[in-house]
């Protein structure tokens, strides 16, 4: 779970990072891994910490998708619609997620539980359609596998972080 | 007696199911009262077969596949630890066709050895690529390297070892090595499989670029999509410092070089090299114009080489078994082997590597077994969302870069994508369109504003009155015309490309006539 956002916390966060060689990204980066989303407040912050205008900091907060300016819903849920998904139904279940939690690509849903999102592509291109939950890849999902994915609960994944790089 | 079981750590092994095969074979196998030792290696890249079990026997390593946690007692009762026959077995894993018809020199060792172990990294001939490279003047690494062949596996396909020579006579105190790792380009993840399955190779490929080209620091520009990638990127540089693989005096060398990863943050365009140096330095991802290379003022204005994961992987081989070996395979100017990703709508998706050579049909039909639909096959898509479709007709290409050239087509990242004859050419030219409006850097306006236009120029041609679609068409084709000419970088550059093998080889999807000359087997053009 994220911490909760304050001033101070960002600031130590920020001053953890700000050490690094080009630390405008890593930053923004950090704070978003410690708290879920870039707070407005942080911006100034950033700003005067690494010595760079606020149209710096949000210039960059803006370019990259990942990064988000306010906090996502509980769970995350992300649909590739890259080539190789679109090849075997990924059309159809972008529709389908869509459809099936009521929301669009970039929104979250109303009791703010899910947000969902579209990828462009997540390596699994001989596993196709796939989608990651909480940041967690899964491979040949259909709209059935879908379904159950959304109904499960994803708070509880007990192997999330394991694999090659545990 | 131990007996060592090999599931895929992989990520693409991961998403269906292998950390729970992994749990209930260590669980039932102890409640059996057997011992194993269970490693997590990369994966062999036989996607369709996976979570694909590998159990060490006398004989070698004996293979099963796809294995799902229902399995496990089935297979432990058939004698799944001896190596025993069941019907989800392959045999030896060495002696499964589709692996015995590829030669494997990139990927020698992913799915082989254990991507934690930097012993069994070199147990598999590990760190022989460098140390050859040691003995070594650099500037005759870097003629090694030339004389190989190898060209860039990132997307231009431009000599390494040219490249390296720049950034070798370059004077400066301080020169950067950066890898490539964005790989966004759809329908490719050979990069994502070498750096969770051997993760050490790369490594070792940097240190003899930074060697060559006389760099002390490096990094590693990993896209975020990729978790399993960085972390594992990040264990083994960890580990490579505890043996003195990375620091300074290298194996007793003198040489100091060390690296770092960077994680991206979901940015097409960060791919392009310019780009991925101004992300590198924390920055919004802008192209920047040419002249200056980045050879000469790349990563905080020092000379860089900039190379992807499979060029700089591909290196130890070239200095551990020597450059002629490696030039001695594929055809005219494309050397060495190939690492094809097939994916898509496809029976047997995976890595194919082998020397240049193979033609679009036999990786298409032989190795890849068809669709995965058993429909007919009505296009590929060969290198990335930048690419060409072509037609079932014209799969008689072979696949190296020049024939793809004249096609065309291009091999970039080495992807290729697979559609059965579902699939709507219309919606697929839009998506071009619709990708790079949105990954467009925006730096200039044919493609930042083009390719928005491209959309609704094929929206109206496909739902708009009948009678304006030739004039809509034109006004396509101007557009692709005018993209092609004045865009900064091959995103506005090339997004053209799968638009017009739509328009040339798909019109009908577009609601227009067929071109008069028909399409001839075998050309494409
Ligand atoms: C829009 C765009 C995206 C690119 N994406 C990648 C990528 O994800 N990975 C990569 O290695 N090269 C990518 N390239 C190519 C790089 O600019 C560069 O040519 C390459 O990294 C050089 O390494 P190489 O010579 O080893 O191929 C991309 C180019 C463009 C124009
Ligand atoms: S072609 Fe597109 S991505 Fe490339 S520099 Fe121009 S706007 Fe940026
Ligand atoms: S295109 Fe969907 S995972 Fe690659």
């Amino acid at each position: 779970m994220p911490t909760e956002w304050s001033i101070e916390a960002g600031a130590r966060v920020i001053a953890d990072h700000a050490g690094v060689r080009g630390p405008l990204l890593p930053v923004l980066h950090a704070l978003q891994h410690e708290f879920g989303y870039v707070d407005a407040a942080a911006i100034p912050l950033v700003a005067k910490r690494l010595n760079v205008s606020r149209a710096d900091v949000h210039g960059v907060l803006t370019f990259y998708s990942d990064l988000r300016t306010a906090p996502s819903g509980a769970r995350s849920i992300a649909v590739c619609r890259g080539e190789a998904c679109q090849a075997v139904g990924g059309h159809a279940l972008a529709d389908h997620a869509q459809e099936r939690l009521g929301v669009r690509f970039g929104e979250t849903t109303a009791d703010g539980s899910t947000t969902l999102d579209q990828v462009f592509c997540l390596g699994l291109c001989a596993l196709s359609p796939a989608v990651t939950v909480d940041g967690r890849a899964r491979g040949r999902v259909d709209e059935a596998t879908f379904d159950a994915l959304v109904a499960a609960d994803a708070t509880v994944s007990p192997s999330a972080d394991r694999g090659v790089g545990a | 007696m131990t007996v060592t079981v090999f599931v895929p750590g992989d990520s693409g092994a991961r998403a269906v199911g292998a950390d729970d095969v992994t749990d209930a074979i260590a669980a039932q196998a102890s409640a059996r009262g057997s011992d194993v030792a269970i490693v997590r290696n990369g994966s062999r890249g036989m996607y369709w077969l996976e979570p694909l079990v590998e159990v060490e026997t006398p004989e070698g390593r004996v293979a099963y596949g796809p294995v799902t946690v229902a399995d496990v007692a089935g297979l432990l009762d058939a004698g799944l630890l001896g190596g025993e026959p069941h019907p989800l077995g392959h045999g030896l894993v060495s002696r499964i066709d589709w692996l015995e018809r590829q030669q494997r020199v990139t990927f020698a060792r992913v799915g082989v050895v254990d991507p934690a172990s930097p012993e069994s990294f070199e147990a598999h001939g590990g760190m022989a690529g460098l140390r050859a490279a040691l003995a070594m003047s650099p500037l005759d690494v870097v003629a090694a390297v030339t004389d190989s062949g190898l060209r860039g596996r990132g997307g231009a396909g431009f000599p390494t070892g040219i490249k390296w020579r720049t950034v070798a006579d370059a004077r400066s105190s301080v020169k950067f090595v950066c890898c490539n790792a964005d790989e966004g380009d759809s329908g490719t993840f050979a990069d994502r499989m070498l750096m969770e399955g051997d993760p050490f190779t790369l490594i070792e490929g940097m240190t003899i670029a930074a060697y060559a080209v006389g760099s002390s620091e490096g990094y590693v520009y990993i896209r975020s999509e990729y978790p399993d990638a960085v972390a594992s990127m990040r264990r083994a540089i960890a580990a490579a410092r505890e043996r003195g693989w990375l620091g300074s005096d290298i194996l007793g060398s003198g040489l100091s070089f060390d690296l770092d990863v960077r994680v991206g943050a979901g940015a097409y365009i960060c791919g392009e090299e310019t780009a991925m140096l101004d992300s590198l330095e924390g920055k919004r991802g802008m192209v920047r114009p040419k002249p200056p290379l980045p050879a000469l003022a790349g990563l905080f204005g020092r000379p860089t080489v900039i190379n992807n994961v499979l060029s700089l992987a591909t290196v130890p081989m070239v200095l551990s078994q020597g450059s002629q070996a490696y030039q001695a395979l594929g055809v005219g100017r494309s050397r060495g082997t190939q690492v094809f990703q097939l994916a898509g709508n496809v029976a047997r998706g995976g890595i194919v590597e082998t020397a240049f050579g193979l033609t679009l049909a036999e990786l298409v039909d032989d190795f890849g077994g068809g669709t995965r639909s058993g429909r007919p096959v009505r296009a590929v898509q060969v290198g990335g969302p930048l690419g060409a479709y072509l037609p079932a007709d014209a799969l008689a290409v072979h696949l190296d870069y020049e024939e793809l050239a004249a096609h065309g087509a291009m091999l970039g990242h080495g992807g290729v994508v697979v559609f059965d004859d579902s699939v709507d050419m219309g919606q697929q030219a839009r998506f071009a369109m619709e990708f790079c409006a949105e990954e467009s850097c925006g730096k200039c306006t044919p493609c930042r504003v083009g390719a928005v236009r491209g959309v609704e120029v094929i929206d109206r041609i496909l739902v708009g009155p009948p009678e304006e679609r030739a004039g809509q068409v034109a006004l396509l084709e101007d557009l692709c015309e005018l993209m092609t000419d004045g865009s900064l970088c091959a995103m506005g550059g090339l997004t053209p490309n799968p638009v017009r093998s739509v328009l040339r080889h798909f019109p009908q999807d577009l609601g227009i006539e067929p071109a008069l000359e028909p399409v001839r087997a075998g050309d494409a053009r």
